[in-house]
């Protein structure tokens, strides 16, 4: 962004100048010293946030793409249980699914001896994997969802066409069908993205240690109830910045016809 | 399996009586949509002061409101609910002291209304933005030049035009505040979500608990998904239908 004179209007000369003011004040009043003591943990907990994110969007959106398939096109034994799923996904709080599948299957899996006996276990007995399932499923419920609709909104005739030069369906899921849905979510899917984000600090209500966790466990270490919050905020604020500006080249880059 | 056949026998906890957690987990069911009304709307009221103030406000009062929500809406509510919990009961303390009261002690209920009220602001201000925004121009200037006043126009016209196009985005706002009343669990609040905690972890029966509120949120959410729908119906009648 720019930021030219039309910006710099005489009344958000003042407003900015408040903000530095609020800034300084935060800055000066306020105590900081406990920063460079946890610098490397905050660190290690945005990494563990930012994969968490990825990884979660990255299997939530495979995951959506038969998930809206099946709702759009698929028979009704395929379409039933795919909407069902995101009902259940969209109509439940997080927290419950991720309580549900941390304790739950956390408490079921113990008990069963051939998955104690795996070599996945060390993995099962991390918390982070049961963080990650609860977010990559609430993403591709509420994904699904939105591409039901952008597999339902490709022009009918472009399928046809395919269907009429011959091509299998699919090679026609592949090159035509799919493609366009997903030039149709782009827009959206940056909001989602924010969105997941947000959903992100869930994960330290199962011990897993984000940033978010690392900021509860500052303020438990120092009983400073303010700085570790705001700080988070800026925190989460700048990743949301950077996000956006992520999606915001990727739309520039996304051919559009221009009457 | 073995699972499941272990849930099934831990139905029984479920009974209302003493022995069982239904009473309780009733009460987290009601006081979670007291909150969730409650924040409704708070939010809704909050949400129509910044939609007209992004519109029709001064200068200042539309930058005010683009902070408003572009920081709420990045930053997880989680962090907000904090945030706001302790700023918030802080805040009212000091004001108290300084006036020459004693200290209160914020109940749960009203904080957590207080907060999760000026996050669905945010949202509810984007959504009857849009909504007011597709409102034909025509009419509201049509209403200008028959003389109205400003609140009459919005009694009359505005609002009643921008329903339709609201009601859609507002049933999701509120499927969001039931849900959202799961986060005050995590400042330790009795709702729903954090008595089901409590149940589950007494009886260790996390599958039967889980599922039981489970099932009572997407009752909550199917009931509301149905109610909004019969609300728009209802603002639509008289227009048009919609090819869908």
């Amino acid at each position: 962004m720019i930021l030219t004179r039309a910006f710099w209007q005489p009344h958000r000369l003042i407003m900015a100048l408040v903000v530095l003011a609020i800034v300084v004040w935060c800055a000066l009043s306020l105590r900081w010293d406990w920063v460079p003591k946890y610098a490397p943990m905050a660190a290690l907990g945005l990494w563990r946030t930012l994969w968490i994110l990825a990884l979660s969007i990255v299997f939530g959106l495979a995951l959506a793409i038969p998930l809206g398939l099946a709702q759009a096109a698929g028979p009704w034994f395929l379409a039933w249980p795919a909407r069902a799923f995101c009902s259940v996904i969209r109509g439940t709080p997080l927290l419950l699914q991720l309580w549900l599948l941390y304790y739950g299957l956390g408490s079921l899996f113990p008990q069963i001896p051939w998955i104690r006996q795996s070599e996945f276990w060390p993995i099962l007995r991390q918390a982070w994997p049961y963080g990650l399932l609860a977010l990559t499923l609430s993403f591709a419920g509420y994904e699904g969802e939105v591409l039901r609709g952008a597999f339902k909104g490709v022009a009918k005739g472009q399928l046809e066409a395919a269907k009429a030069m011959g091509m299998p369906r699919f090679t026609t899921l592949r090159r035509i069908w799919l493609p366009q849905a997903l030039h149709r979510v782009l827009p959206t899917l940056g909001g989602e993205t924010v969105l997941q984000l947000k959903a992100t600090p869930l994960v330290a209500t199962i011990t897993v240690v984000d940033i978010y966790a690392v900021a509860s466990r500052v303020r438990q270490d120092t009983f400073l109830t303010y700085e570790p919050l705001l700080l988070l905020a800026v925190i989460y604020m700048a990743i949301t910045a950077v996000i956006v500006l992520i999606f915001r080249w990727f739309e520039t880059r996304r051919p559009v016809k221009v009457a | 399996m073995s699972g499941l056949i272990a849930a099934t026998a831990t139905l029984e906890l479920l009974q209302l009586e003493p022995p069982g957690w239904g009473a309780p987990l009733l009460r987290g069911l009601v006081s979670s949509v007291m909150i969730a009304l409650g924040a409704y709307a708070l939010g809704l009221a909050l949400g129509m002061c910044g939609a007209f103030a992004k519109l029709y406000g001064g200068p200042v009062a539309r930058d005010l409101a683009a902070i408003y929500t572009t920081v709420v809406r990045a930053v997880p509510e989680l962090v907000l609910i904090l945030i706001l919990f302790y700023a918030g009961t802080d805040a009212v303390n000091q004001l108290l002291l300084s006036l020459g009261y004693d200290r209160i002690q914020i109940s749960g209920v009203a904080a957590g209304i207080g907060v999760l009220g000026v996050v669905q602001g945010a949202y509810a201000t984007e959504v009857l933005r849009g909504a007011i925004q597709a409102v034909p121009a025509g009419q509201i200037e049509a209403a200008r030049a028959m003389g109205m006043p400003p609140g009459l126009i919005a009694r009359r016209v505005t609002l009643p035009l921008m329903l339709p196009n609201a009601l859609p985005g507002l049933g999701n706002l509120w499927l969001n505040a039931t849900k959202d009343t799961a986060l005050l669990a995590v400042v330790g609040f009795a709702e729903l979500t954090q008595t089901t905690r409590q149940a589950a972890g007494a009886t260790k029966a996390y599958f039967t608990f889980f599922m039981a509120a489970g099932a009572l949120y997407l009752a909550m959410s199917l009931l509301s998904g149905w109610g909004f729908a019969r609300l728009e119906r209802r603002a639509r009648r008289g227009q048009p239908e919609l090819r869908s």
